[in-house]
Order: structure tokens, then sequence, then C-alpha cells
């Protein structure tokens, strides 16, 4: 079979398992952006046991591997009373797992604003949340943005885990098509290309056009 | 719902410990490869010749955006099509080795673009050949300023090593897989492996901070 009988053949099945993959590298991304925050802000609480808990969170999920996680979360979940059903369990712990490792981008990033910038907000009179929002946060975003890029693509490659787990992502799909036909440099080729295109030419293309945004709204463009 | 057995824990640890040696192996060989085939995917990306150099540097580029677990698949699956076929062992150290290589090649490359322009132009000037100028003058300067993102990695591709058990190495999850698809129970075995992994992955990653440090004092690098 030549490879383009081959992409005719089960290319609607590829297809159809890349668009799973992107919709959980997205939802597992606002996820991973949401836990990072809060969790990175909770890093540097004053409050003790709120810090203690963002440091025993991130430990936790950077201390252990996702795979660990994913099935942690999709076979013993359960026994706690707490059942998700694959697909959400898939971007949930994805998101969980990279969320920890944002949550320290975030920590650095809100570490590096220059200290005037903290002091010009304290003699503004501005309160606690207001700094943060309008002055810190915007700074720390410039700053942590291309480390972003690097996570996002992390957690495109963490979502191909899921498979393990039976969501009909690429990997599964491929897989899928490799038992059936072992046509397995078509399969897994066509998959690692897959996944690189939307690496290089999605991910990485959409961090720099908001990096380029968020430049322009700062006024240093 | 909550119903932790005790005795079926102790039952199932030996087994476990017993696999946690060959996650440690997996990732001692797995990391051996990376190091050395890294440091062979950076001078290759520093050779005068531009066509080797475009083609590593794209190669790492491809390697470092593609999942770990599907480069596993296809290296232990591609082979038996051509003729090679290769033991799980095999297959998951080559595609282990040859991931973490891509990402160490980019640490020597930092470490390597810190050392100052003036150390090449002295041992130009003492007429070093390239060889000698890399191992005795330039790479000894590279290693202090890699060391962190090296300990990184180490930490990371013990992480990594349960995406081996999608081929069956007999790793620490794939034991605990087994142990639960025996005995349909899986709170045990994933909380054991859990905690396994959080008992070697943080006194590692402090003992490596230690590590750097120490180096940075014998090198008189603060």
């Amino acid at each position: 079979m030549s490879y383009f009988e081959f992409l005719g053949q089960y290319g609607d099945r590829i297809f159809s398992g890349t668009l799973i993959t992107m919709a959980l590298t997205v939802l597992s991304a606002l996820l991973a952006v949401a836990i990072a925050v809060a969790a990175g802000l909770m890093r540097m609480a004053p409050n003790m046991a709120v810090r203690g808990l963002a440091t025993v969170y991130i430990e936790i999920f950077r201390g252990t591997s996702l795979l660990v996680q994913l099935y942690w979360i999709f076979f013993v979940l359960p026994l706690f009373g707490i059942t998700l059903e694959k697909f959400t369990a898939g971007f949930v712990a994805v998101g969980m797992n990279l969320g920890a490792y944002g949550a320290e981008l975030v920590r650095g990033a809100i570490l590096s604003v220059p200290k005037g910038q903290w002091e010009a907000a304290l003699a503004l009179n501005m309160s606690p949340a207001k700094r943060m929002i309008r002055v810190i946060l915007p700074q720390a975003v410039l700053i942590m943005l291309p480390s972003w890029g690097n996570l996002l693509i992390e957690l495109l490659k963490g979502t191909a885990l899921v498979a393990l787990i039976s969501v009909a992502d690429l990997m599964f799909q491929v897989k899928q098509i490799n038992g059936t036909t072992f046509l397995s440099a078509q399969t897994f080729g066509t998959a690692l290309i897959i996944y690189y295109v939307l690496a290089r030419f999605m991910i990485t293309p959409f961090m720099r056009w908001l990096e380029r945004v968020m430049m322009r709204k700062m006024g240093r463009a | 719902m909550f119903d932790w057995r005790w005795d079926f824990t102790f039952q199932i640890l030996p087994r476990l410990i017993v696999a946690t040696g060959n996650t440690l192996l997996a990732a001692g060989l797995g990391y051996a490869i990376a190091v050395v085939l890294g440091l062979a995917l950076v001078l290759a990306q520093r050779t005068p010749f531009r066509p080797l150099t475009v083609v590593v540097r794209e190669a790492v580029e491809f390697i470092r955006s593609t999942p770990l677990v599907l480069q596993i698949f296809f290296v232990f699956y591609v082979g038996p099509q051509f003729g090679i076929r290769l033991s799980p062992w095999t297959a998951g150290m080559i595609a282990i080795g040859l991931h973490y290589a891509a990402y160490l090649s980019e640490v020597y490359r930092g470490g390597l673009e810190c050392v100052p322009k003036g150390q090449w132009e002295a041992a130009k000037s003492l007429n070093l050949s390239t060889a000698r100028t890399y191992f005795r003058v330039i790479l000894p300067q590279a290693l202090p300023p890699s060391l962190a993102g090296m300990g990184n990695y180490l930490v990371g591709i013990f992480k990594d090593t349960p995406m081996l058990s999608v081929i069956g190495v007999a790793e620490l999850m794939h034991t605990a897989n087994a142990i639960g698809s025996e005995t349909y129970r899986f709170l045990e075995p994933f909380t054991l492996v859990g905690i396994i992994f959080l008992c070697i992955s943080l006194p590692t990653a402090a003992l490596i901070r230690l590590f750097e440090a120490w180096v940075r004092r014998k090198l008189g690098m603060g």
C-alpha cells in the first residue's frame, strides 16, 4: 500500500484524533494557566498555611510522573467517590501537572519585576490587589511569556499520554491503526510529523504573536 | 470508600521495590546515553560543514517537539517492519536516550555559549588542536553553567521512565499496573508508585543543588 492510499484510508481517523489532541491541548492549557497563577500567587502569600498548601501541591505534581498522576486520577480517584470521564480525567491530569511547573514560572516572573515598581505602586496608595493586577502581573506576563511557549509544547506532548486511558486522541488513533495494519513507519511517522507541525507551526507562532501583542499593550514595541 | 489495606501494601511492597531497581537502571542507562550523545549532537552543530549543522539542528528540534511516548512506540515497532527486532529494553533505551540527548544538547549549547571568546583565541594562539581546545579548555569551563540543566534532566528522565511500560519494560509503573490487573486493587499500587517517585525525586533534586554549589565553590566561581 502506498503512503497516499494509506492516508486515503485512515486519514479521517488521524484527522479526528488530531482534533481531539488540539481540544485537549487547549483545555489543559487553560486549566494549567489558571492553576499556575493561583498556585504561583499562593506560594508568595504572607499566610504560612496558604504558602504550605501551594508548596505541597507543586512538589507533588513536579516530583512524580504525569503518567502516574494520570493513572491515579483515572483509576484511584473513583474509589474516593470522584469519577471523571476519561476525556476529563485526561485534560485535568495534564493541566494539573503542567500547572505546577507553570506556578514556578509565575513566581519567578513576579519576583523579577523590578522592586521600584512595587514601591511606586505603594507610593500611589494602590491596594495590594490593584497593585498586583494593574502593575505587577502585566509586567510579569511579559517576562514569562517566552518560557510559557516551551511549557505549552511540553503540554502538547503530555496530552499524548491520555491515549493510555483510551481517550481517542491522535496517539490513540495511530496506535489502533498500527494494531490492525502493522504499518508502523506510516502510522507513527505521520503522528510524529503532525505533533511537530502543531508544536512548531501553531504553538510557537501563536506565542510569538501573543508576545508581540503584549509588548504593544505595554508600550514597549 | 476509603479502604487502604496495610497487609496488601506490605505484600506488594517487595515487588514494587524490585521494580524500582529497574526504573533506576533504565533512568541511569538512558541518562548515560543522553549525556554522551547530547555532546555529539552539540558538537555536530558546531562543525563548519553546513549541511550537517542544519540537519542535526532540525533533528534536535524535531525530537524536542514530539511526544516521548510516541517516539518509544516508533522505535519499538518500526524496527520489525524492516526486519530489525529490538527488545523492549533496547528500544526503550534508544528512544529515551535520544530524546534526552536532544534536551541535553541544548543545555550544553547554553554552557558553551557562556565560555568567553578570549578562551578560544588563547587556545588558538597556543597552537592547540581543535580536539585539545575542546577537551582541555572549553568543555571544562562549559560544564559548571550546564550543571543545573543537566541535573533537572536527570530528574526528568527518571520521571519519564514510566512511559517505557507501554512497550513492556518491567519498571515501576508496569509492575503496579500488573498488580492492579491481577488483584483489581489500584489504590495501593498506584499510590505507592507516587510515593516512591516522590521519595526519590525530591531528595535527588536537593542533592543536585548541593552538588552544583560544591562544584562552583571548587572551581572558584562563587
